[in-house]
């Protein structure tokens, strides 16, 4: 079988998911962070395609899965711009710390 | 573990991927950055042709490298990007954050470092595309066709949030 152990996988998307989510939570620029948000489902894309071939029952169910994720997420990924264009028409900044109207 | 060519390949898309997200987090131009995560996703998507999965393999490429990389870029050159200025958040808000994540990632660790399933032989990479195709229309037809009606739903109401106004639009 394979000489790569499953873990290696799942370690992998732990990495990248871990880097995704600093960046998001640090990151200034908006699209970053969005972009950063689209790491951390790609990382989820990785364990779904992993354990459906090293998974308990392998079949191609997890596969489907991560399609389904990758269409949610270039969606999400085209609402999040045109809301991100929207806002900046208004305030004139993509800096997540400006956008603080509802705070006061 | 013995050192394979399969083990090779791993390190090695492991590697950039690694590297390209580091790189996201340390580059100061937004560009830069954006560019830089090109190299994750194609990465990734070898990483799934070695878990035989070819059509996701073919669909990362598409979607991510393709599509959701040069939207974010037409999102970064359609507004002020060459803002460099210094982040209001403070150094100890990061080393905190830095800190959290760490955490999560080790406690993460602990759970999978020796998830070990006794592996079965799979056939999944067999005319690969084929067994999608017939999963989607049969099992999961009902779920394809909602995924329809969100793209239609996320189309629509991205363009009537990212269109000028209409007032705004006649004084132009």
């Amino acid at each position: 079988m394979s000489s790569v152990p499953a873990s290696a996988f799942l370690a992998l998307a732990l990495i990248l998911f871990c880097i995704g989510l600093y960046g998001a939570l640090t990151k200034r620029n908006t699209v970053i962070i969005l972009i950063s948000i689209e790491l951390m489902l790609n990382a989820a894309n990785i364990n779904l395609v992993t354990f459906s071939k090293y998974g308990i029952t392998p079949s191609i169910t997890g596969q489907i899965f991560a399609l389904f994720a990758i269409t949610v997420a270039a969606a999400e990924a085209a609402v999040g711009l045109a809301i991100l264009i929207a806002l900046y028409r208004n305030r004139k900044t993509v800096n997540i710390d400006e956008m603080d109207t509802m705070k006061n | 573990m013995t050192i394979s060519g399969e083990f090779i390949a791993f390190m090695g898309l492991a590697l950039v991927a690694i590297i390209g997200g580091v790189l996201l987090l340390n580059l100061t131009k937004v560009v830069h950055m954006v560019v830089a995560l090109i190299f994750t996703f194609v990465s990734i998507a070898g990483i799934y042709v070695m878990l035989s999965a070819e059509f996701v393999a073919a669909v990362q490429i598409l979607i991510y490298s393709g599509a959701i990389t040069i939207i974010m870029l037409f999102g970064i050159m359609l507004t002020k990007h060459d803002d460099k200025g210094e982040t209001t958040t403070g150094k100890w808000r990061k080393v905190l954050l830095f800190l959290g994540v760490v955490g999560f990632a080790l406690a993460v660790y602990i759970g999978i470092y020796d998830f070990n399933v006794t592996q079965v032989p799979t056939d999944l990479h067999v005319e690969n595309t084929m067994k999608i195709g017939e999963a989607l229309y049969s099992k999961w037809v009902i779920p394809f066709e909602l995924t329809s009606v969100l793209l239609l739903v996320a189309l629509v109401g991205s363009i009537v949030l990212a269109k000028k106004e209409d007032k705004e639009a006649d004084k132009e």
